[in-house]
C-alpha cells in the first residue's frame, strides 16, 4: 500500500501564529499541493493554504432531498397503495400523519450522507497512514510538500522552511 | 467591550491540554472509580436478572393493568429520553450560536445522551411484552401479504423519531472523537492501544483540508441535530396528545416536554460533572465554575418554563369549560396521587429557585443537591403525567389504582446501572473533553495571548 503515500519534504513549528505564516508564504511560493497539518482546526488556515469552500453542503442538500420523497414515497405507497386499511375513518393520504416520518427520514439521510461524503473526502478510514511527527496531533504544526509539486527543490524548500522559523525538516513519506 | 472569564484555567500549553485529557485514558484507574465502576456494575447485573424476570414471565411482574396500562416502562423511558437533550442542545445548539463554553462539556454530554437513548430504547421495546417480535415495529418488505405499519400512529412516529435520534447523535459524538483517537494513537506507548485507537482514528490525519470538509460537517450535524432534538421531544409529546384522554390531550404538551427533557437533561450534566471534577481534579482547569454556573442558569430557567407549563394546563383545563378536563387536573393536585403533583411541583419549580442566588449557583454541593431533586422532579413529572391522566377517566366504573410492584422499582433503579455502567467505561476509555475542541478556546479571557473571539 505504500504507493499511495508520496515522497516529499515536511517542515515543523511549535506554534500556531508560526506555521499560519509559513502556509500563506508557502502558497506564495507558487506551491499548490502542500499541505498544513494540525491537531485542531485553525482560524484563516483555510485563506493561508487557499483552500476552497467544502462541496459536502451540496451532497446534503441533495441526500435531504432524497430522504424527504423518500419518506413520503414510502408511507404514501404503503398506506394508500399497496395497504390501504381505513383506519378510524382516516385518509389512506393522510400527509399531516406522514410529516414526522417525512421530517425524521430527511434528517437521517442528510446526517449519513454528509458523514459518507466526509469520509470520501478525506480518504478515510485507512489503516495506518505514515505520520510526520507524533506530536502533531497534539502541539506541533508541519506543512508538507509533496515532490511531485510545481517547483520542488529540496535545497530551496529546506531554506525557505528554516527562514519561516521551522524547528525540524524532515525527508518523509505523507 | 466586556471582559471574558477565561474558558481554560491554569495557563495551560497545547501539550498540557493533550496530557491533561489522556491522562485517564492511558493511567490504570484508581480505587474511586473502581469502587463505583463495581457498584454500577452490580445495579446492571441485578438490571439484567429483572428483565430477563420480564421478558420470560411476562409483563404482569409490573404494575400495569386496567386502567393504568402505561407505568414504569413508559414514564422511565420518555425520563431517559430527557435526559438525552441536555446533551445534543449542549453540543449542537450551542455550536451554532457559537457559545464557545460548551467545548469543555460537550463530548460528555454527548456521552450521557447516547448512553441515554440506549437506556431510554430498551424500554417501549420491553414494554410490548413480546420483545422477540419488536422487529414488526419497522417497515419491511414482508410475506405476510402486503402488509405494513400504520404510519397514522404516534407509537411508529416514536420509532422513527428515537432511531434517527439514536444513529445521529452516536455518529455525531464519534465524529467529534476522532482526532482525539489520533491524538491517543499517536501518543500511545503499547502495541494494544496503538492499534485499537489508530483503528478508532480511522487513519485521520489533520490535514488542513481535512479539517476544512471536517468543520463543515461538523457544522452541518449540528444544524441537522437541533430541529432532531426539538422534534423527538414534540414526537414523544404526541405519543399522548393525539390520544383523547384528558390530561393528555393538550396542544402545549409539545414545547412544554422539550422544555422539560433540557430541564432534566441539564440537570443531569451538572450531576455528572460535579462527579467528574471530583473523579479527575485535573479537569477542573477545563470544566469550570463558570460553565457549572451557566448551567445552573439554564436549569433555572427551563424550570420556570415548566412550571408556566404546569400553571397555564392548569388555567387551560379551568378555561375550557370541559368537566372531564378539569376534574383531571383537580385530582392531579388533591386526588390519591396528588403526592405525587406536589413532589413534581417543588423538586422542580420551587428547589431550582435557590440559584438566583450567585453564591449558590456556584456552589458544588448545592449545585449537585438540586441537580439530584430536578431529576427525581422529572421523572415524577412523567409519572404524574402518565398515572394520574389514567387512573381516573371519563367513567367511575373505571377507575383504579397503579398497582406499582417491586419488579418496577428494580427496572426503575436498575437503568442507572446500566447508564452508569457505560458512562464509567466511557470516562476511562475515550478522552472526556474535546481535545481538539479545547485548544483553539485556549486563549479566550487571556488578553496578555492575544486571545480572539
Amino acid at each position: 500500500m505504500a504507493s499511495q503515500y508520496t515522497r516529499g519534504i515536511a517542515g515543523i513549528w511549535l506554534d500556531e501564529a508560526g506555521i499560519l505564516k509559513a502556509a500563506r508564504k508557502t502558497r506564495e511560493a507558487g506551491f499548490q499541493k502542500f499541505d498544513a497539518i494540525s491537531g485542531y482546526p485553525i482560524h484563516g488556515m483555510e485563506e493561508a493554504c487557499g483552500i476552497k469552500r467544502s462541496w459536502i453542503p451540496y451532497v446534503t442538500f441533495v441526500a435531504a432531498l432524497v430522504g424527504l420523497t423518500g419518506g413520503l414515497a414510502l408511507t404514501w405507497w404503503t398506506s394508500a397503495v399497496n395497504w390501504a386499511v381505513n383506519v378510524g375513518g382516516k385518509p389512506f393520504f393522510s400527509l399531516p400523519a406522514f410529516v414526522p416520518i417525512m421530517f425524521e427520514l430527511t434528517i437521517l439521510f442528510a446526517a449519513l450522507c454528509s458523514v459518507g461524503a466526509l469520509f470520501v473526502a478525506c480518504r478515510i478510514p485507512r489503516m495506518d497512514p505514515p505520520i510526520i511527527d507524533p506530536d502533531l496531533s497534539s502541539h506541533k504544526f508541519a506543512i508538507f510538500i509533496p515532490h511531485d509539486d510545481v517547483g520542488y527543490d529540496e535545497a530551496r524548500i529546506e531554506k525557505m522552511f528554516k527562514d519561516l522559523g521551522a524547528t525540524e525538516i524532515k525527508r518523509t513519506e505523507y | 467591550m466586556m471582559k471574558r472569564n477565561p474558558l481554560v484555567l491554569g495557563n495551560k500549553t497545547l501539550k498540557d491540554v493533550s496530557d491533561d485529557i489522556c491522562a485517564p485514558v492511558e493511567t490504570f484507574p484508581g480505587k474511586g472509580w473502581v469502587g463505583l465502576f463495581l457498584g454500577a456494575k452490580t445495579l446492571l447485573l441485578f438490571y439484567i436478572c429483572i428483565l430477563a424476570s420480564v421478558v420470560g414471565v411476562g409483563i404482569g411482574l409490573l404494575g400495569v393493568n386496567s386502567p393504568v396500562f402505561w407505568g414504569t416502562m413508559i414514564v422511565t423511558f420518555v425520563f431517559w429520553i430527557g435526559i438525552g437533550h441536555a446533551g445534543t442542545l449542549i453540543s449542537a445548539v450551542l455550536f451554532l450560536f457559537r457559545q464557545k463554553w460548551r467545548t469543555s462539556v460537550a463530548r460528555t454530554a454527548e456521552a450521557m445522551t447516547v448512553f441515554a437513548v440506549m437506556t431510554a430504547g430498551l424500554f417501549p421495546l420491553l414494554h410490548t411484552g413480546r420483545p422477540w417480535l419488536d422487529y414488526w415495529l419497522f417497515p419491511y418488505p414482508n410475506q405476510r401479504g402486503p402488509l405494513w405499519v400504520n404510519f397514522r400512529s404516534p407509537l411508529l412516529w416514536d420509532v422513527f423519531a428515537v432511531s434517527t435520534y439514536a444513529t445521529v447523535s452516536m455518529v455525531f459524538w464519534y465524529i467529534g472523537l476522532v482526532p482525539d483517537f489520533a491524538t491517543i494513537k499517536d501518543r500511545a506507548k503499547n502495541k494494544i492501544r496503538r492499534s485499537v485507537y489508530g483503528a478508532l482514528s480511522l487513519g485521520w490525519r489533520g490535514t488542513a483540508k481535512n479539517w476544512s470538509h471536517y468543520e463543515m460537517v461538523y457544522l452541518i450535524l449540528a444544524g441537522l441535530s437541533t430541529p432532531l432534538v426539538l422534534s423527538v421531544h414534540t414526537i414523544v409529546s404526541f405519543d399522548f396528545a393525539v390520544s383523547n384522554l384528558p390530561g393528555w390531550h393538550t396542544t402545549i404538551f409539545p414545547p412544554y416536554f422539550v422544555a422539560g427533557a433540557i430541564f432534566s437533561g441539564f440537570a443531569m450534566v451538572v450531576t455528572l460533572m460535579t462527579l467528574v471534577r471530583i473523579g479527575f481534579p485535573e479537569f477542573k482547569n477545563y470544566v469550570t465554575l463558570d460553565h457549572m454556573e451557566v448551567m445552573n442558569k439554564i436549569i433555572m430557567t427551563t424550570g420556570m418554563l415548566v412550571g408556566y407549563a404546569y400553571a397555564s394546563e392548569f388555567f387551560i383545563a379551568w378555561y375550557s369549560g370541559n368537566p372531564f378536563e378539569r376534574f383531571v387536573f383537580v385530582n392531579r393536585a388533591f386526588g390519591p396521587y396528588g403526592w405525587s403533583y406536589w413532589v413534581m411541583v417543588t423538586c422542580n419549580v420551587l428547589i431550582p429557585q435557590v440559584f438566583w442566588f450567585r453564591k449558590m449557583r456556584r456552589s458544588i454541593p448545592v449545585m449537585f443537591v438540586v441537580s439530584i431533586f430536578v431529576n427525581i422532579g422529572m421523572w415524577f413529572e412523567r409519572f404524574v403525567i402518565t398515572v394520574t391522566s389514567l387512573h381516573r377517566d371519563f367513567l367511575p366504573s373505571s377507575w383504579g389504582m397503579y398497582a406499582w410492584s417491586w419488579f418496577d422499582t428494580g427496572v426503575l433503579v436498575g437503568s442507572f446501572g446500566m447508564f452508569l455502567t457505560l458512562f464509567l467505561l466511557y470516562l476511562r476509555l475515550f478522552p472526556a473533553i474535546s481535545i481538539a475542541e479545547v485548544k483553539p478556546v485556549l486563549n479566550v479571557g487571556y488578553d496578555d495571548k492575544g486571545g480572539h473571539h
